[in-house]
């Protein structure tokens, strides 16, 4: 059996000298390590992508509220507009920032979703996968094969970071499903690996340092809005990677950096609620009224 | 180094809104519920610490409840556990509790039923959870292996009477005691699985009060 790939290098170098796609090296690598079939592996994969494609679904349809009663009806005040005036960006940035927030809205009212990594995070790479493939026809299996790309960015960032708020800030948790739909949208855009890293290495940069302070304790505020945000930054960062723009700081060293400002960051700032967004005077206002 | 799957990273498919304060409760329910292995009269939730100040807002109540009664972390019913027929087989009861000495996000299942049992647990993050204690025994459980749980006497030969029985590699062995001679316990994670007949001769063995082979969650 091959060395586990553990670093990006170790990726990029595995490409080069199998001259094989990212996505083609870990399924096969899934399935040496599980002891299964690389067909059992996509079935897996394609579960999490049908669960997505469901949650987009029915979170389009529904303006339920939260449990708190805080969050729960923006989406479809976004489609609402769309319907009666187009984005600046066309149809795609249209669906990718309508489907995250379907998506996140439908986590908050108890209904299915696939974590990817995360349950507060589990809108981004499903809106800019599917919102993109929809509008470019990328087939089925091409996605599945994104999926496993988006995959193996998370798997490999969580080698050296726990992927959550509570451990490195939401730099971890909606910053790495950034990275993670940026690498998945460069490669169904036909890009190369090296702009698929950078990709990467691109949108995690920009997000170093994002805390996670939620108001009230609860995956909402700010959850809910960073969610299409963070979505749309890995566009950008598609887009600059597939003009071959180079991130300066190699991939590796990203994370390295992520990890570091994870440790430095307060722990107040980490998933605990006591101060940022979450000790502001109406998020305590907020939290008074709920728990009363 | 710990092989993460690609798959740990893209799932698992839950109902929202947090994995550690909602998949992580109905996977700690449905372990809990494993090793009760009946069905119980009543059960009375202990909450502490976050579960118990953000457990509304995250459905970790409605969570830990779907847990004990089967339901699985993707199962839509979960939100309205509370009006459903499922639920109304059991009685049940929420407490609220600040225990700083506890896990932030840990609970107490007390089952009460033809046997009473008390079980206690945290989610540990990222939907990963512990059974850390049966009635006053300690243990490690974490759903990812099938385990064998023995209650039994504090004699000489016992680990080796049991684990020369089990035919499967053990991935973790954990044993605790209430004093010298006294009432004991094991807990081995086994790669593999256990034949009902394997289950049965250890419980002939002299000694064993009770067994529970408990199978590994979902993933």
């Amino acid at each position: 059996m091959e060395k586990n790939i553990s670093t990006f290098d170790e990726l990029r170098e595995a490409c080069a000298v199998s001259g094989k796609q990212i996505w083609e090296i870990i399924q096969t690598q899934e399935a040496e390590f599980a002891e299964v079939s690389v067909d059992e592996i996509r079935r897996l994969v394609k579960r999490s992508l049908d669960a997505m494609k469901e949650s987009i679904k029915s979170g389009l349809k529904s303006k339920e509220m939260s449990i708190s009663g805080m969050c729960g009806d923006d989406c479809d005040r976004l489609q609402k507009r769309y319907e009666k005036e187009n984005s600046l960006f066309g149809r795609t940035f249209e669906k990718i920032t309508t489907y995250a927030l379907a998506v996140i809205e439908e986590n908050l009212r108890m209904g299915k979703i696939a974590a990817c990594p995360t349950a507060g995070s589990c809108a981004i790479v499903p809106s800019v996968l599917i919102g993109v493939s929809e509008d470019l026809g990328i087939s089925e299996e091409e996605q599945i094969n994104a999926l496993i790309t988006a995959g193996v960015v998370g798997r490999i960032v969580s080698n050296k970071v726990a992927l959550a708020g509570a451990v490195a800030g939401c730099q971890a948790e909606c910053g790495v499903a950034s990275a993670m739909s940026a690498a998945a949208l460069t490669q169904m855009r036909g890009g190369n690996i090296d702009q698929i890293l950078n990709a990467v290495a691109l949108a995690l940069k920009n997000l170093l340092g994002l805390t996670c302070d939620p108001v009230c304790g609860l995956v909402e505020i700010p959850c809910v809005k960073r969610n299409p945000f963070l979505a749309i930054h890995a566009v950008t960062a598609s887009e600059l990677a597939l003009a071959d723009i180079k991130s300066k700081i190699p991939l590796d060293e990203v994370v390295d950096a992520l990890e570091q400002t994870g440790t430095l960051m307060s722990p107040m700032l980490k998933e605990s609620s006591q101060a940022g967004l979450a000790t502001t005077k109406t998020a305590l206002d907020l939290k008074e009224k709920l728990f009363k | 180094m710990k092989q993460t799957s690609i798959i740990d990273i893209i799932s698992p498919v839950m109902v929202g809104p947090s994995s550690s304060h909602t998949a992580g409760a109905i996977r700690l329910g449905l372990l809990a519920r494993n090793i009760y292995h009946e069905v119980p009269d009543k059960v009375t939730f202990k909450l502490y610490n976050s579960f118990a100040r953000t457990g509304k807002g995250h459905g970790t109540d409605k969570g830990l409840l779907a847990g004990v009664l089967g339901l699985n972390v993707d199962d839509t019913r979960i939100k309205d556990i509370f009006n459903s027929d499922i639920a109304k087989s059991i009685e049940y009861e929420f407490q609220y509790l600040d225990d700083f000495n506890r896990h932030p996000n840990a609970v107490d299942f007390i089952f009460e039923g033809r046997r009473n049992m008390k079980v206690s647990g945290n989610s540990v993050g990222a939907g990963e959870i512990e059974i850390t204690k049966i009635d006053d025994f300690s243990v490690s459980l974490t759903g990812k292996y099938n385990t064998l749980v023995l209650f039994y006497k504090d004699v000489p030969h016992m680990i080796a009477r049991v684990t020369n029985s089990i035919h499967v590699n053990i991935a973790s062995f954990h044993c605790d005691r209430s004093a010298k001679g006294q009432d004991a316990s094991m807990c081995i994670c086994l790669d593999g699985e256990v034949s009902q007949k394997v289950i049965d001769f250890l419980y002939m063995l002299d000694d064993v009060y009770m067994i529970r082979y408990i199978e590994k969650l979902e993933s």
